[in-house]
């Protein structure tokens, strides 16, 4: 029996052996996990956060009816690669046959005083957010915390802080970049963002880096200080590669992967947060989810390369609506790009398109176009002429519903197939009310929604009758139009119609 | 005056007949609630089918093989059907004869037809175009209430309601008079296109077809996060939601707009605005449920009404708006593969040795569960498969799924017999035609949308040579040999019969009284059983499982079984028109429907059009791996530039079901007809992909 083990429990760790449950049901499949909790959806961290969710609302489903094994609160600790075992921290070894590194990160926490207690660890009153234990302890510590600073504004970093405002927290964010979330948004979009979250109550420092904490107050590089009764660390994460480097695997930023996610070792293999492909770790759930498919069909006898994962990064606060769709900071030579302002209602729109086909987009306040920019990006298919009505976000149907613009041939009543031109035969015909040109035509007979335009047809000509009397003119001509001329057609094949 | 109902969809609307001298002349019923003095175009313009150029009026017969059809006597026509029947029986055994019924005959028709199949012809070989129809709202319903009624709850309850999510249903088109009851409603209407309903929605949710699923995941998401759960109805009333949940658990806002291309603001709005309001309902229909994965969809959408506390509670609740004219009643009777009358299971024993008591025959004798409607039509002539198929009230040769494949396998057969009051499609490559009645012209019971017994009253006598489908099962009985006295041609004998099969089963109608069914102030819904009431609405006390409580269907999302790629890049979806029904088989013999919508046609994006050498009002083939269809061009603005939609109605070289995808739904085996892969071609470019390709 071919035995897999999966170092990590993570989302990546989790879906691959939910794969691998259905699709290879001969192999002995064990997860080893080093937190004690079930595996959980970590992109769900700031709803619990904010309160939306509880902890164990997070937890993903269990692999039921399959042989998957999951130990938790078994940290691998070391890989014996010529015995190919790994050693859990109760010293227990465990053979493999695959063995799967998907060991995530970790928060980058920066050595500075009052941040980092004696063993390295978040000091009192600081959290450094990647687990549900860390947002646990964040809720412990909220009760107490009147001020809070969140480190970092990169994405989650916002979110975190938008959750904490939420609920009625002072937050500060302390951010070294020139703007906010600068690896993806360039600086108008970063620049309207900051001014989006000042207007909700969230103070942005930027340009600025932690530099000490003491009684409740954190000093920044300038000498200045913000009250911190709480410290949120998010100032990036770095891949668990520990593991990796020590068995002597090839490791960069992340431990190298190529595209069917296969180490140095042919028997080892790496995805998520922890794996680095093609120079990039991405970092995101989307593409480990991705290559979790890719290494499920590698290990199963399958062929499935992964190639980079189009992302798509959303913000997830309320009432902020942030797309990065794409490149979305980068300078693109030749592209064409649409941009759209108004940074006093905290709008931002910058489309990159090549070839009639978005390449980047970022959407500040933009919240109907996202889903479909989004959805042209990933299918790579090209984009409507009319780029303003994309970013509009809804199809804006011209409609002329005044009776006497409506042409001749439209259908009124859809139910019965009743043009305006039979509604106005039928009022010429004496059907001068609407009960009685719904007798004669059965005009607003089947749902009823054409009631009202069937009655305002009915005043139209009426009227148009008085003024026409009034000034001796006769009656009717002026309010049928000749029909349009027909579009010539081409002959239908005797098939279609029957 | 003769009151009676509608021949089309499954609202049956109330309609009066008058026999005038310009023929039947048809209003509507002030006094039926359902349409309550309402008629769509389809009902105004029914009798025309009546009086149709090319009415059935003799069976047809050919000659020789290959010759053409020729009017027969009925004798001759019965008795080389019986003679051909016994033949093949006795050289390949009962399996080798099938039976192919339809959503639009009469309980008593659906009924008589799988006694016929099950104890003249001994076949397990009998399934019904309702599998094409709202077999995935029946299963996922099963699933949930233990009992699978369309809605659950009279049609006039809508009509208070503050707001309706209409998931794949656009019921403007499809049942204009029901609109009257959704006036009063905020409505949510979610479907690809912006169809006529959506037009008048509160909010319209567009997805990308194929992620109906992933839609209904992210709103239990958006409702349980929202802070929206109604906690104690779920604890009181429910069973699985913890399972259910890890599953929306996955569906995040952010990725399922990413996934459906609905944004997250108006996932959010749409549950809000259920949420808030006291009166509600989730119906759901074929939109969400014609794909490889319907049940699924449908349980989804059930867990978001179950999660919101809806179902089982009056003015609220989750229903599924049924199509056919007796889709409702055309499932409970025994003409499903699996089913026996009363909608019970054929594997039941308990109810074998019922229904077999009924019949006077041996239960051991009865068959078990056949194949599903796509998988017969597949089988047939093929090495082990059925070798004669009888049609009655149907016609796949337009309505089936890759339908070239179904064509050729109709070909194939020995013996294909059809009974029909029209040349359809498939009435046209038969051995045998026999002439049946039709609505104005019969007596017997349907089952509207909302499980109410309704009559179908004759109002003139059929045109001489015309038979009724009872008077031809048991002419064709006899011919098998079995006892005339056993299948009754009386409708009214038919029904007696039929309240006893389903005395006690699901669908117990044991204690409707046909006179009372003339009461229009009575309304008959079904559980009826004898001795006891009409019940117009189901779950307020429980739910139909053994425990009482209504079930969360854990299911997660999945792909459609076949996505654009850069050969075929486009979705293609598929529906209906307001002038038209089904296979049109009716409708393309109304010259008022001819004049609305009169050929084939495919909706697309003007960009799109564009971008594929097509304008508006030239022909184009939309090309899929299965075979090709040749339709006129229309633009339109509002569609997904990503998408193209296609009506089914007609035929030949126009029917949109040569290029849809059989991938089957593995619960309710389901065809998917709302989503498949192809490109658009100019007609004439050239290019010659055929039908065959494959």
């Amino acid at each position: 029996m071919n035995r897999i083990v999966i170092a990590g429990n993570g989302p990546a760790g989790h879906r691959l052996a939910e794969l691998l449950r259905t699709r290879a049901p001969r192999a002995a499949v064990t997860v080893l996990g080093a937190e004690a909790e079930p595996a959980y959806n970590r992109v769900l961290l700031p709803s619990v956060i904010s309160g939306k969710l509880s902890p164990e609302q997070t937890y993903l489903a269990g692999h039921e009816g399959g042989a998957v094994t999951v130990r938790r609160g078994a940290a691998v600790t070391g890989i014996d690669r010529e015995r190919r075992t790994v050693r859990t921290a109760d010293g227990l070894l465990h053979p493999y046959d695959e063995l799967v590194l998907a060991t995530g990160a970790r928060c980058f926490l920066p050595p500075l005083p009052g941040l980092t207690g004696a063993d390295g660890e978040p000091a009192d009153g600081v959290v450094a957010l990647r687990t549900l234990a860390d947002c646990r302890r964040l809720e412990d510590l909220l009760p107490r915390a009147g001020s809070i600073v969140v480190l970092g504004g990169g994405v989650l970093g916002l979110e975190v802080a938008r959750a904490l405002g939420d609920r009625g927290h002072a937050v500060d964010v302390v951010h070294m970049g020139p703007h906010v979330m600068e690896r993806q948004l360039d600086a108008p979009a970063g620049r309207t963002l900051a001014a989006v979250l000042e207007r909700l109550g969230i103070r942005i420092h930027t340009g600025r880096a932690a530099a000490s904490r003491t009684g409740g107050r954190l000093l920044l590089d300038d000498g200045s200080a913000l009250p911190a009764d709480l410290v949120v660390v998010s100032a990036g994460v770095q891949p668990n590669t520990e593991l990796a480097r020590a068995a002597g695997l090839r490791v960069g930023r992340g431990i190298v992967v190529d595209d069917h996610m296969r180490t140095s070792d042919p028997r080892i293999h790496a995805l998520g947060d922890c794996a680095e492909h093609a120079g990039l770790v991405p970092g995101l759930i989307a593409p480990a989810w991705e290559q979790a498919e890719t290494l499920a069909e590698a290990l199963t006898g399958g062929d499935r390369p992964y190639t980079a994962t189009r992302t798509v990064t959303r913000l997830k606060a309320r009432d902020v609506d942030l797309a990065v769709i794409g490149d979305g900071n980068h300078a693109l030579p030749g592209a064409e790009v649409v941009t759209l302002a108004d940074p006093a209602r905290g709008q931002y729109a910058r489309l990159a398109l090549r070839d009639e086909r978005i390449v980047g987009a970022i959407l500040l306040g933009f919240p109907a176009s996202v889903a479909a920019v989004s959805q042209l990006y990933d299918a790579g298919a090209p984009t409507p002429v009319d780029r303003l009505a994309l970013l509009a976000g809804r199809a804006v149907a011209a409609r002329t519903d005044a009776p006497g613009d409506l042409p001749a041939e439209a259908v009124v009543c859809r139910c019965n197939n009743v043009t305006k031109r039979a509604l106005v035969a039928g009022w010429r015909a004496g059907a001068r009310t609407p009960e009685a040109l719904a007798r004669t035509t059965r005009a607003s007979t089947g749902c009823g929604s054409c009631a009202g335009a069937v009655d305002g047809i009915c005043r139209w000509l009426s009227a148009a009758r008085e003024a026409a009397d009034a000034s001796a003119v006769p009656a009717g001509e002026a309010f049928a139009p000749a029909a349009p001329p027909r579009q010539e057609q081409q002959p239908l094949p005797e098939l279609l119609t029957r | 005056m003769t009151r009676t109902h509608c021949p089309y969809c499954a609202l049956q609307c109330g309609t009066r007949l008058e026999v005038s001298p310009q023929g039947l002349v048809v209003s509507p019923d002030e006094d039926f609630p359902v349409n309550a003095g309402r008629l769509c175009m389809k009902g105004w313009t029914a009798p025309r089918v009546l009086s149709a150029a090319d009415r059935l009026t003799s069976p047809l017969m050919r000659p020789r093989p290959g010759a053409e059809q020729r009017p027969v006597a009925w004798e001759t026509a019965l008795d080389h059907v019986g003679a051909e029947l016994r033949r093949i029986v006795s050289a390949h055994g009962p399996d080798a004869v099938a039976v192919f019924g339809g959503g639009g005959l009469t309980n008593e028709k659906a009924y008589a037809l799988g006694k016929f199949a099950r104890v003249a012809l001994g076949t397990s070989q009998i399934d019904y175009n309702g599998r094409f129809c709202m077999s995935s709202a029946a299963a996922a319903g099963q699933a949930a209430f233990g009992l699978d009624r369309g809605l659950p709850f009279p049609v006039t309850d809508l009509a208070s309601a503050e707001v309706v999510l209409l998931a794949g249903a656009n019921v403007a088109e499809t049942m204009p008079p029901l609109m009257r009851h959704l006036d009063g409603a905020d409505l949510i209407v979610v479907d690809p296109r912006r169809s006529a309903t959506a037009e008048r929605a509160a909010l319209h949710l567009s997805p990308a077809p194929g992620t109906d699923l992933a839609l209904a995941l992210g709103l239990l998401h958006v409702a349980v996060a929202d802070g929206r759960l109604d906690r104690d109805y779920v604890a009181r009333r429910t069973s699985g939601f913890d399972q259910a949940w890890r599953h929306a658990a996955e569906w995040w806002p952010e990725r399922t707009e990413r996934v459906t291309g609905v944004p997250v603001a108006d996932q959010f709005a749409a549950v809000r605005m259920l949420a808030a309001a006291k009166r509600r309902y989730v119906l759901t229909g074929r939109g969400a449920e014609q794909h490889s994965k319907g049940t699924d969809t449908v349980s989804s959408y059930v867990n978001l009404a179950l999660a919101l506390g809806m179902p089982g509670r009056e003015g609220s609740g989750y229903g599924c708006l049924t199509g056919q004219g007796n889709g409702q009643g055309g499932r409970e009777h025994g003409q499903k593969a699996d089913q026996l009358p009363g909608y019970r299971r054929i594997t039941d024993p308990a109810a074998r040795a019922h229904v077999a008591g009924v019949w006077g025959v041996d239960p051991a004798g009865l068959p078990g569960a056949g194949p599903s409607g796509y998988e017969l039509l597949d089988s047939l002539g093929r090495p082990g498969g059925p070798r004669a198929l009888l049609v009655f009230g149907s016609n796949p040769v337009v309505s089936a799924p890759a339908a070239a494949e179904i064509t050729a396998r109709l070909a194939s057969l020995d013996l294909l017999v059809v009974a029909d009051f029209v040349p359809s499609e498939t009435a046209r490559m038969a051995d045998a035609v026999l002439p049946v009645t039709q609505w104005a012209e019969e007596d017997g019971t349907m089952t509207n949308l909302e499980g109410r017994v309704l009559r179908r009253r004759r109002a003139i006598d059929p045109p001489p040579g015309v038979r009724s489908d009872l008077w031809v099962l048991r002419e064709l009985a006899v011919r098998l040999g079995r006892p005339g006295h056993r299948f009754p041609d009386d409708p009214a004998e038919v029904f007696a019969e039929l309240r006893r099969a389903s005395h006690g089963g699901p669908a117990d109608y044991s204690g409707i009284e046909p006179e009372a069914l003339d009461d229009p102030a009575q309304a008959a819904h079904w559980p009826f059983p004898a001795g006891g009431t009409s019940t117009p609405r189901l779950f307020l006390e429980r739910f139909a499982h053994a425990d009482g409580r209504a079930r969360f269907r854990a299911v997660g999302h999945r792909d459609a079984a076949e996505l654009p790629d850069g050969g075929y890049p486009l979705h293609a979806t598929t529906g209906r028109v307001l002038a038209h029904y089904q296979s049109g088989a009716q409708t393309r013999r109304v010259p008022e429907s001819v004049e609305a919508d009169g050929e084939a046609f495919v909706e697309v994006h003007p960009d799109t059009a564009r971008r594929n050498g097509l304008t508006a009002g030239s022909l184009a083939r939309v090309v899929s791996r299965r075979g090709a269809t040749v339709a006129r061009v229309r633009t339109v603005a509002s569609l997904r530039t990503d998408t193209v939609f296609l009506p089914f109605h007609f035929p030949g070289a126009g029917r949109a079901n040569l290029i849809t995808n059989p991938a089957l739904d593995p619960v309710s085996r389901m065809p998917e007809f709302k989503v498949c892969a192809v490109r658009l071609e100019p007609l004439g470019s050239g290019v010659t992909t055929g039908s065959g390709e494959r």
